[in-house]
C-alpha cells in the first residue's frame, strides 16, 4: 500500500519501463509458515484484523473450528483446518494457515489491465494499490491460489499485503508478531530456506514424517510465503493447497503470443486496407447513366 | 420484400427507419466496446479509457454496452436473419472476389439485398457476438464464479479476446467500405435510400426484384 521506501521491480498494465528498477540491492523476503507446529489459535487472524483495520465479520460455522470457508475481501488471512487419516499418524488434524504465497511469478499482476494497479517490490512482496484498481477481476482469473477478494462495497480487490507498511519499516508482519507456538518465521528468503530444510529434516530424521518436506512452488517461481508440511507429497490435503501451482496457460497465452498476433493482426489490417484505397480507389457509382446495365466504372 | 422499395423521388429505400436504428445501436454500442476493450487489452492503449473518463468508469460500463450490443444483434437477427442466409450463387460470389477487391464489379455474379461478403460479416458478429456474450458474463461476475468451476474464467479470459479480434477485423472491413470505398453506401444506413444505379451496380437481384414488384402492383 506505501510505495514510499521500497524499490519497484514490477508493475501490472505498465507500458514501458520500471522507474529505478534495480538501482538498489534488496533482500527478498519470506515468511515461513510451519504447519507442523500450529496449534490453530487464530491469533494471527486476530492480528491481521487489527494491523489492517479490517473489522471482524460474522464467522460461518462449517463443522470444523475453521472462521469461514474463504477468506474474504476484509479478512485475508484464514487458517484452513482439515481431518486427515495417515496410516502411520492417524487422524490428523492439519492447520494452514492460508493467505497471499506472493509468488515470484504472480498470476494476478501478469493478468492485471490497470497501470499500478498490482506491483511486485524488488524484496518480493506483491501488493494491491487499491487507488489504482479498476475492479475488472482479472487478478482473480491469474491467481492459481485463490487468493485476490472483490469487494462489492469498493467495487476493488484486496488481498494480504504481508504488511508492507510494516515491512518497509524494518518490521515483522502482524501475523508472525503474534505468533504464540514460533510457528511463523519473517526473514530473507535464503534464511527462511535453510530453516524450513533444517525444520523438514528434523520431521524426517526425528519425527517420523518421511514425506516432511517445503513448500515452494517452482510452477510460479517460488513464493515468498513457504511451508513446512508433514506431507510435502500432498499438499491437497492441507485445504487444497495445489500440488503444482501455475499461472493458468490461457491467461499467459492472452498476455504474450496472443497480445503480439493481434497487435500485429489490426495494424496489419489498417495498413491493407489504406493501401488498397492508394491502389484501387472507391467504388464509384456513374449516376449520369442510370438506365445502362453493370453500373459505372471507376 | 416488404420494406424496400422504389421512393415517389426516384430513389430506392434500402434501409427502413428500423433498420437504420437497429444498425447504429449495435455500430455506436460495439464503438464503446471496441474503445475500453483496446484499453483493457494493452497497456499502451490504456489512457483511450483515461479519456473515456477513467478505466473504473470503463469497467463498469463496458458490460452494460455489451448488454445494448447484444439487444440491438438479436434485434437484427429478427430483421435480417432470413435474408443472411446462404444461397446458391454464393460460392460463386466468392470465387470472383478479386474482381470485386480490384473494382471490377461488372465482373462479379449480380448480388441479392446482401451480398456473401456482408452475410459473412452478419454471421461473424452473431457468432463472436454470443462468444462475447457467454464469456463476458463470466469476467462480468468473476468473483462469483465457485472455484471448482474456474475452468470457466480460465476458457473467457481466451474466447473474450479471440472473438473481439475476429469481429474487429470485420469491423474495419465494414467500416472502410461503408465510409472510404463504397460511395453512397454511408447514406443508406443514415437516410435510408440508394441511387437505382448504386442498387443497380451492387444488388443486381435486389434491385430487379423490387422494380418487378413495384410493376406487378401497378
Amino acid at each position: 500500500m506505501s510505495q514510499a521506501t521500497l524499490e519497484i521491480r514490477r508493475i501490472s498494465g505498465h507500458a514501458g519501463s520500471v522507474p529505478g528498477a534495480g538501482v538498489k540491492r534488496e533482500f527478498e523476503v519470506c515468511k515461513l509458515i510451519d504447519t507442523t507446529t500450529c496449534i490453530g489459535c487464530k491469533a494471527c487472524e486476530v492480528a491481521c484484523l487489527e494491523w489492517n483495520g479490517l473489522s471482524f465479520t460474522e464467522t460461518t460455522f462449517q463443522n470444523s473450528y475453521q472462521t469461514m470457508p474463504d477468506a474474504a475481501w476484509n479478512y485475508w488471512n484464514l487458517i484452513k483446518f482439515n481431518e486427515h487419516e495417515t496410516d502411520d499418524h492417524g487422524l490428523m488434524l492439519l492447520m494452514r494457515k492460508d493467505q497471499c504465497m506472493h509468488c515470484e511469478e504472480p498470476g494476478c499482476l501478469v493478468a492485471c489491465p490497470a497501470d499500478g494497479a498490482i506491483v511486485q517490490y524488488a524484496n518480493g512482496i506483491v501488493d494491491f494499490q487499491q487507488e489504482h484498481c479498476i475492479g475488472c477481476g482479472y487478478c482473480v482469473s491469474g491467481c492459481p491460489f485463490n487468493i485476490p477478494k472483490f469487494s462489492p462495497q469498493a467495487r476493488k480487490v484486496f488481498k494480504c499485503t504481508l504488511c508492507v507498511d510494516r515491512v518497509s519499516q524494518g518490521l515483522e508482519p502482524a501475523c508472525i508478531k503474534s505468533c504464540p507456538t514460533g510457528c511463523l518465521h519473517f526473514g530473507t528468503k535464503d534464511d527462511m530456506k535453510d530453516l524450513a530444510e533444517q525444520r523438514a529434516k528434523q520431521l524426517r530424521d526425528v519425527s517420523g514424517f518421511k514425506d516432511a518436506g517445503v513448500y515452494d512452488p517452482q510452477g510460479v517461481g517460488g513464493t515468498h510465503v513457504m511451508y513446512v508440511l508433514h506431507d510435502a507429497k500432498n499438499p491437497q490435503a492441507y485445504g487444497g493447497l495445489p500440488a503444482n501451482p501455475t499461472i493458468p496457460w490461457t491467461v499467459k497465452l492472452w498476455k504474450a503470443p496472443l497480445k503480439w498476433l493481434g497487435n500485429f493482426a489490426i495494424l496489419g489490417g489498417i495498413v491493407g486496407l489504406f493501401v488498397h484505397y492508394l491502389r484501387y480507389g472507391p467504388k464509384i457509382v456513374d449516376e449520369g447513366d442510370s438506365s445502362s446495365r453493370g453500373g459505372g466504372k471507376s | 420484400m416488404r420494406e424496400t422499395q422504389l421512393l415517389p423521388n426516384g430513389r430506392v429505400l434500402r434501409y427502413n427507419f428500423r433498420e437504420r436504428l437497429v444498425h447504429w445501436l449495435a455500430g455506436l454500442s460495439y464503438l464503446y466496446l471496441l474503445l475500453t476493450g483496446l484499453a483493457f487489452w494493452s497497456p499502451w492503449l490504456f489512457w483511450i479509457a483515461v479519456v473515456l473518463g477513467g478505466a473504473t468508469i470503463a469497467r463498469e460500463l463496458h458490460p452494460w454496452a455489451g448488454v445494448i450490443f447484444t439487444i440491438a444483434v438479436l434485434w437484427m437477427y429478427r430483421l435480417w436473419g432470413a435474408q443472411m442466409r446462404a444461397a446458391k450463387g454464393d460460392k460463386a460470389w466468392w470465387n470472383s472476389i478479386p474482381h470485386y477487391i480490384q473494382n471490377e464489379d461488372e465482373e462479379m455474379p449480380s448480388a441479392d439485398r446482401f451480398n456473401p461478403g456482408q452475410k459473412l460479416l452478419f454471421w461473424g458478429f452473431y457468432w463472436c457476438g454470443i462468444a462475447l456474450l457467454l464469456s463476458g458474463v463470466v469476467l462480468w461476475f468473476t468473483e462469483y464464479v465457485p472455484w471448482n468451476l474456474r475452468f470457466l474464467r480460465y476458457i473467457s479470459v481466451i474466447v473474450h479476446p479471440v472473438a473481439a479480434l475476429l469481429t474487429i477485423g470485420l469491423f474495419m472491413i465494414h467500416v472502410y467500405m461503408g465510409t472510404a470505398a463504397e460511395r453512397g453506401a454511408f447514406g443508406s444506413v443514415i437516410r435510408g435510400d440508394v441511387s437505382p444505379a448504386w442498387a443497380k451496380k451492387h444488388h443486381r437481384m435486389w434491385y430487379e426484384q423490387i422494380v418487378k414488384g413495384a410493376s406487378a402492383r401497378k
